[in-house]
């Protein structure tokens, strides 16, 4: 494989402070191994910084369609920040400002001429902790429908699909008009996917959506994930690397690296890979060190 | 060593000092704060019962001269209802502007404003509270009236009227009722509105679809205590709403409320103790009660309607 290359050339001896500037992949050698063959998403050097703090440096990214890609890394090393840049849920935050390109079918979507709305509308976003809004279990799945004007047929047979979708139906299927607020945690974040899955975007970003979960809940989202996969196109991150290990096709592992001036912390990409190929064989030693447990 | 009060018998009969002095303490400054808080909890609701208890008396005089019908009735000296249809009438048009209008600042203060505009802007529009309410009453009498009713707009008013006074009352209000709706809408998690946004919905159908609904109950408790603050102001609707009892639908003629009626006759010369000087009790009562019914009208309102987040 001619993109080891990259790999070989990146890593650094002993002893050698490496420049932080200069990562696994630069620009130029953006071959990386096995990129996917079908990217719906591409970031060509995004760069983040929230006033003059700089969050994550340079990352390049692709991510394959009907593919899952997990996002790993240890904490504040900017995963949540790019995953926001995803569907630009970063314009919300104030003072955040993004450079470089994210291409969702190859349009740029940080062009002067996009409206966040609409990406918002094909690229949908689940959160750490489950947001249901105060309203009756139909109306949280009814609601993205209702304001991006879908067209819909019938509204119960949609909110019956989302819920079936997320594996939620058999749970609810009697009480629709009560309020969101009286289910679980596990199934309050499955109404979450639900209603997400319900404006029928074609990528989903989701940020440690298990980490409020107990095993069992998180289990079932994590079954969820996979059958959604063969019509969505998910990007996870997550702190537990079993997760990333048992449900990703592909892993980026980030981490962040202090300046030598100021002490800021920005993250950066280290490797971007096939799950099963970072995980028995990570390329980068700081792959291997966090993977094995020994960072930090 | 072993007879020593503050020692003790353990199980095994072992005897000694405590090895840790859990003994109970007195602490007077605890107490003493205690008392002083407790009373000041007291004192309001003293205030309340003294004051019902107050009005208990010449409002029994009062019905014990005048038939409940004569005062319930449209016509005649003892009659109520002209006033408070004049009360309804006021506080409606108050409504009107004031809800709209508080409603829309808090918006904008809440979910469109930058932090910078939201920092000069509130205590700008709480600054309107500060406004005495007598400069009110004669700003609608010497300005909204003459002024902007009929040289302005052309509406033939009188020179007391209830809309010049509804309108007035309800700019009065306005500060209320946005600052608490603020309140109450910047309270709504953030979470909500970047689930919102994050399905493709754009701000307003964030702001009133998922941060209104969250927010009602603050809200309607916003709107209960502005209706509350309206259908009791005096001075505005003393000077602008007029001192004639007037059971008409025209905004434009003057029209008494109860609480310019109250004032009026505290401070015209009916002798203490009269039937005339207790009509003032009577009314005082009824207000005191409708405004009751409001409260407890729209706190169950609110409860059921209430969205918990
Ligand atoms: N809204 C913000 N304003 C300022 N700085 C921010 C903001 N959000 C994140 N940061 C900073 O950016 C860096 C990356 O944060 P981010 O939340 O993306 O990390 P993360 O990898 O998701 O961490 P975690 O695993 O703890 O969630 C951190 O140093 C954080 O302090
Ligand atoms: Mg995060």
């Amino acid at each position: 494989m001619p993109a080891n290359a990259a790999y070989a050339n990146s890593r650094t001896p002993a002893g050698h402070v490496p420049d932080p500037l200069v990562d696994a992949h630069d620009g130029e050698s953006r071959g990386l191994p096995d990129m996917p063959p079908d990217p719906v998403m591409e970031a060509f050097g995004l760069n983040v910084y929230y006033g003059d703090f700089h969050a994550v440096h340079d990352v390049n990214l692709s991510f394959g369609r009907h593919e899952i890609t997990a996002l790993i890394g240890p904490s504040g090393c900017g995963k949540s920040t790019v995953l926001r840049c995803l569907n630009r849920m970063n314009d919300l935050v104030t003072g955040a400002r993004v450079e470089g390109e994210v291409t969702y079918h190859g349009q740029n979507m940080y062009a002067r001429n996009v409206d966040p709305i609409a990406v918002r509308t094909h690229i949908g976003m689940v959160f750490q902790k489950p947001n249901p809004f105060p309203k009756s279990i139909y109306d949280n799945i009814a609601y993205g429908p209702k304001v991006t004007g879908m067209k819909v047929e019938n509204m119960d047979d949609l909110v019956e699909g989302a819920l079936r979708g997320a594996a939620l139906w058999d749970e609810v299927k009697d009480k629709l008009k009560q309020s969101a607020y009286g289910l679980s945690g596990g199934q309050q974040q499955r109404l979450c996917i639900a209603r997400t899955i319900a404006t029928k975007p074609d990528v989903i970003l989701m940020d440690e959506p298990c980490s409020a979960l107990d095993p069992i809940a998180t289990a079932r989202v994590e079954d969820l994930m996979h059958e959604l996969r063969s019509d969505y196109t998910i990007i996870i991150v997550t702190h537990n690397m079993q997760q990333a290990a048992r449900v990703s096709d592909r892993t980026a592992f980030f981490t962040a690296r202090a300046d030598e001036t100021t002490g800021n912390r920005t993250g950066l990409l280290v490797e971007f890979d096939r799950t099963s190929q970072m995980f028995s064989a990570p390329r980068d030693k700081r792959t291997e060190d966090y993977i094995s447990g020994r960072f930090g | 060593m072993s007879n020593n009060a503050s020692s003790v018998v353990g199980p095994s009969g072992r005897t000694g000092p405590p090895a840790v002095n859990l003994a109970r303490k007195s602490r007077p400054a605890e107490s003493a704060i205690r008392v002083v808080l407790t009373s000041s909890a007291f004192v309001s609701v003293a205030v309340t019962v003294g004051i019902i208890a107050a009005l208990i008396r010449p409002v029994l005089d009062f019905f014990g001269e005048v038939p409940f019908g004569d005062f319930f009735s449209t016509e005649g000296q003892f009659a109520v209802l002209p006033l408070v249809a004049g009360t309804l009438m006021v506080t409606v048009i108050a409504l009107l502007v004031s809800v709209p209008l508080g409603l829309g600042a808090a918006m904008y203060l809440s979910e469109y404003a930058s932090r910078r505009a939201r920092k000069f802007l509130k205590p700008t529009v709480e600054l309107l509270a500060g406004i005495p309410s007598v400069v009110y009453g004669f700003f609608a009498l010497t300005f909204v009236t003459p002024t902007v009713l009929q040289d302005l707009l052309g509406v033939q008013v009188n020179f007391t009227n209830a809309l010049s006074a509804g309108l007035v009352l309800g700019v009065m209000v306005i500060p209320t009722i946005a600052s608490l709706s603020e309140d109450a809408l910047s309270a709504v998690p953030h979470s909500l509105r970047q689930g919102s946004l994050a399905m493709g919905a754009n701000r307003m159908q964030t702001t009133l679809r998922v941060v209104f609904p969250a927010a009602l109950s603050g809200i309607a408790a916003a709107i209960v205590l502005g209706m509350s603050r309206a259908i009791g102001e005096t001075m505005i609707v003393a000077l602008a709403a007029g001192a004639q009892k007037n059971l008409s639908v025209d905004p434009r003629e003057g029209m008494q409320t109860m609480t310019g009626f109250i004032a009026q006759t505290a401070g015209g010369e009916n002798p203490v103790g009269s039937t005339s000087y207790n009509t003032l009790f009577a009314v005082g009562m009824l207000l005191f009660v409708i405004t009751l019914l409001v409260n407890v009208v729209s706190i169950a309102l609110v409860r059921r309607f209430r969205q918990v987040y």
